[in-house]
């Protein structure tokens, strides 16, 4: 029997950005708040010997251990899914502030395209454009709607940027100025605009210089050290939710962290949630935290099992198409990029940050008419300098071979001669692409394991050569001597690393009958249960997920905080 | 200070002994029988010259056989040549050797439990081996493919008879049961990689040395002063250690 403790106002699932944002909010508002948090306490500190390629990169410190829960995949429904026994195609963060702490900052807004995708497809090109079995739906929200949303995460973090120029509205500019230009971003710069296109600084949550946001929290500015993506950062200069929202919510002295605590599952009565049960993993204890509100925000795909282990919401059935739990999960079309060799010229590559880029969107969204073409919406191109670290980086010219004499003598020789220009494809949901629990496989405490069900379509294919090949145009033009261009997708793989963009399971919409949440991410079947994170997407946009995963629990916590003060009921 | 160059000098003596004998194959000591002569060849020596004795350079897993195959596969994969160093001066073998001994070795945060089915390529690796087992049974098909095509072990051939076997694994021209040569030959190749280059506390990238050779700075705090700059900027690395005790 679980033991039971008093209830509280409102229990989170997750600690990172979904529940660090809708902690701080509602702390603020003066509702008592529990987050539950499966892995460890994590601090600024704790990254003094953070510059460690072996540890972070190649042996996953920050990532969730795969041998007490990982998911299940499989290509399609015919054959069977096995587990994810290393970590390849994506990385499961775990541990306080969550994947908000080994992003790389990257913070896009997404276009107003894609929030009436669907709407806005057939406007333009009529509906026979759309593809059999491609999902597509509006999100029961406009860019309007999301703007002041979008424009409050970015001023909490202090995203560094200047404005796209292809993109939407912006009701203020950046609250810092973009990072510093290195030599390759210009020259991406200039060939860019020699090809008539609209390239702009990459939005950045590594900070371009000390910033104090609204909530009194300053940050220093980045050192360009080149250690962001799967790191933590030891300055605090990249924005995460242990440097930003959590402490906010910890002042108010209305909430409380409990790490090591792995919740099992949502407790309900009826179509009302009651509370989640949760394990203490440093002791093996159940136990039960009943609440007026329950509020999912962890990754993906633990929103979306929690969910279906819980038996709340309708389950989607592939076969009927009917159901919303489990629905359009979607990913990122990454391949589709090109590598360019520059015989006579090097760059300082050790030096970088996770969001230190030149990016355009010319290729993106519904930019550019897509009447002769085979696929819907597009890619961001970027040139990034991440900072390259020496195991994972040896690009060679295509025909070295990759180990020996030549080989030793390429990597060494192009380790700072080579540049690469990536596309970042937009992923569309299809009927046969969805999220289940798993029949065989089991967690650590016996319960099943999330199944994917997923592969490339043709859509993800065209749009991969399509865009392999504007990126070799751009570094044929930046003068690279030699350019290696990847047209060819291939099937979704899920071991070389890709993206740890996943989407969907848990949707917004307008519609109870096409998706599972309203536009403030409650639950249209259990009112007092809300869902946070990129489950809410319908589609994956050409961009990286987080700044529109922040301003969605923006507009999450606007609305929790109005159905606590309120008599119940749906929001919208 | 006198006895520590005594004590050099009698390493150093040693190490011409056991080369003039041809006791050294791949620079590497061999044990056994072998190693039993020595003891008839005068007063114990040190291992190593003193001055600097790195105390990491000793096994945790392999056998000194299995140590011998993949010291000298490492520095078939990354040779040493004019741009400097290879695998073996790098101290890969032993950086691979120490991290089969721990949680990378047993798999410690992969997903291991059944059950086991073969699945398609793109599903990933889906075998029951840990990754030590591969490569206790990966030496010793390589040792039994030079045997077999050559008639000597691995470590005992011409450098470009080891090339040929490492390229049949490679190629999965050998036809193994238990795991996937050419599998076997990636992770090996992989963790070459990492041993030349992972920061020196875990044993390889001896002195920084892979680093100098790609001229990579380690682990500096900073580049703000870098970072708009058009001329390569080269700077000495820094290791953990220097930033611990910095």
């Amino acid at each position: 029997m679980a033991r039971r403790l008093p209830k509280v106002d409102v229990v989170i699932v997750g600690v990172g950005w979904g529940g660090g944002i809708i902690a701080s909010e509602l702390t603020k508002q003066g509702l008592t708040v529990v987050g539950l948090e499966r892995g460890k306490e994590r601090k600024t500190e704790d990254y003094y010997m953070v510059h460690d390629e072996l540890r972070y990169a190649l042996r996953y410190e920050l990532m969730q251990d795969l041998s007490k829960e990982t998911i299940t995949f499989r290509s399609n429904t015919r054959i069977r899914a096995l587990p994810m026994r290393q970590y390849g195609s994506f990385l499961i963060g775990t541990g306080l502030g969550g994947a908000g702490v080994h992003w790389n900052g990257q913070t896009f807004r997404f276009l107003p395209y894609d929030f009436e995708i669907r709407s806005k497809t057939i406007e333009r090109y009529g509906e026979d454009k759309i593809p059999e079995g491609m999902t597509i739906q509006d999100w029961g929200i406009t860019y309007e709607e999301m703007e002041p949303y979008y424009d409050r995460f970015e001023k909490m973090a202090g995203i560094s940027g200047e404005e796209n120029p292809l993109g939407g509205k912006r009701s203020s500019p950046y609250p810092t100025p973009p990072m510093k230009q290195t030599p390759a971003i210009k020259l991406f710069a200039e060939a860019a605009k020699k090809l008539k296109l609209n390239p702009y600084m990459m939005p950045s949550a590594n900070l371009s210089q000390a910033y104090t946001n609204e909530d009194g929290v300053s940050r220093a500015a980045c050192q360009y050290c080149g250690y962001c993506e799967r790191f933590g950062c030891e300055y605090g200069a990249k924005a995460d939710p242990v440097v930003t929202v959590i402490p906010v919510a910890k002042k108010t002295g209305k909430f409380e962290i409990r790490t090591h605590s792995y919740v099992r599952r949502i407790l309900h009565t009826g179509n009302r949630a009651t509370g989640v049960l949760y394990t203490d993993t440093t002791t093996g204890e159940e136990i039960e935290q009943p609440a007026d509100i329950v509020v999912l925000t962890s990754y993906v795909f633990n929103n979306v099992r929690l969910l279906l282990l819980s038996n709340l919401g309708r389950p989607y059935d592939p076969a009927t198409g009917k159901g919303v739990i489990g629905k359009n999960y979607a990913y990122q079309v990454i391949r589709g990029g090109a590598t360019g060799f520059f015989e006579d010229r090097e760059f300082n590559l050790y030096a970088g940050a996770g969001a230190l880029g030149i990016t355009l969107d010319d290729y993106n969204g519904d930019n550019f008419d897509h009447s002769d073409l085979k696929f819907l919406h597009g890619a961001s191109i970027s040139l990034s300098q991440t900072g390259l670290r020496p195991i994972a980086n040896n690009p060679v010219p295509s025909g070295t071979p990759n180990w020996g004499k030549e080989f030793k003598a390429a990597s060494l020789k192009y380790f700072y001669r080579t540049l690469g220009v990536g596309a970042q494809g937009a992923s569309m949901p299809f009927r046969h692409h969805f999220l289940d629990l798993d029949p065989t496989y089991r967690d650590v405490f016996g319960d099943p394991l999330i199944r994917i069900t997923f592969d490339f379509e043709e859509q993800d294919r065209q749009l991969a050569a399509f865009t392999a090949d504007k990126c070799g145009q751009i570094l044929k033009e930046m003068g690279a001597t030699h350019v290696d261009v990847r047209r060819e997708l291939g099937p979704y793989d899920i071991t070389p690393y890709q993206s740890t963009h996943n989407t969907g399971g848990v949707i917004m919409g307008a519609s109870p009958d096409t998706s599972a949440v309203n536009n403030y991410l409650q639950m249209w079947d259990v009112e007092n249960l809300f869902v946070v994170g990129a489950t809410a997407f319908p589609h994956n946009s050409g961009y990286n997920p987080t700044d529109t995963v922040g301003a969605l629990a923006y507009r999450a916590a606007e609305g929790i905080a109005k159905y606590a003060k309120g008599n119940g009921g749906l929001l919208v | 200070m006198a006895q520590t160059d005594e004590r050099q000098e009698q390493a150093v003596s040693r190490r011409k002994f056991l080369k003039n004998s041809g006791l050294v194959l791949g620079g590497l000591v061999i044990g056994g029988v072998a190693g039993s002569l020595l003891k008839t060849q005068g007063p114990p020596v040190p291992q190593a010259a003193p001055a600097a004795p790195d105390f990491n350079q000793a096994l945790m897993y392999f056998t000194p056989e299995q140590f011998r195959v993949v010291d000298a596969a490492t520095e078939r994969i990354f040779p040493e040549d004019e741009n400097g160093p290879g695998a073996r001066a790098l101290g890969a073998a032993y950086f691979i050797d120490h991290q089969l001994s721990g949680d990378w070795g047993f798999n410690a945060r992969d997903y291991m439990q059944g059950p086991f089915f073969p699945g398609e390529a793109t599903q990933g690796y889906q075998g029951r081996l840990k990754r030590r087992e591969i490569f206790d049974i990966g030496i010793q098909e390589m040792n039994n493919y030079s045997t077999s095509k050559f008639g000597k072990r691995f470590y005992e051939l011409e450098a470009d008879q080891q090339d040929a076997v490492l390229k049949a694994f490679e190629t999965n021209e050998v036809k193994l049961t238990t795991i996937s040569a050419s599998g076997f030959f990636q992770m090996l190749r992989a963790s070459t990689l990492e041993g030349i280059y992972a920061d020196p506390l875990y044993g390889g990238n001896k002195n920084m040395d892979g680093w100098r050779l790609k001229r990579y700075p380690g682990n500096q705090m900073a580049y703000t002063q870098v970072i708009e700059q058009d001329q390569f900027v080269k700077m000495d690395p820094k290791s953990l250690r220097d930033h611990q005790h910095g």
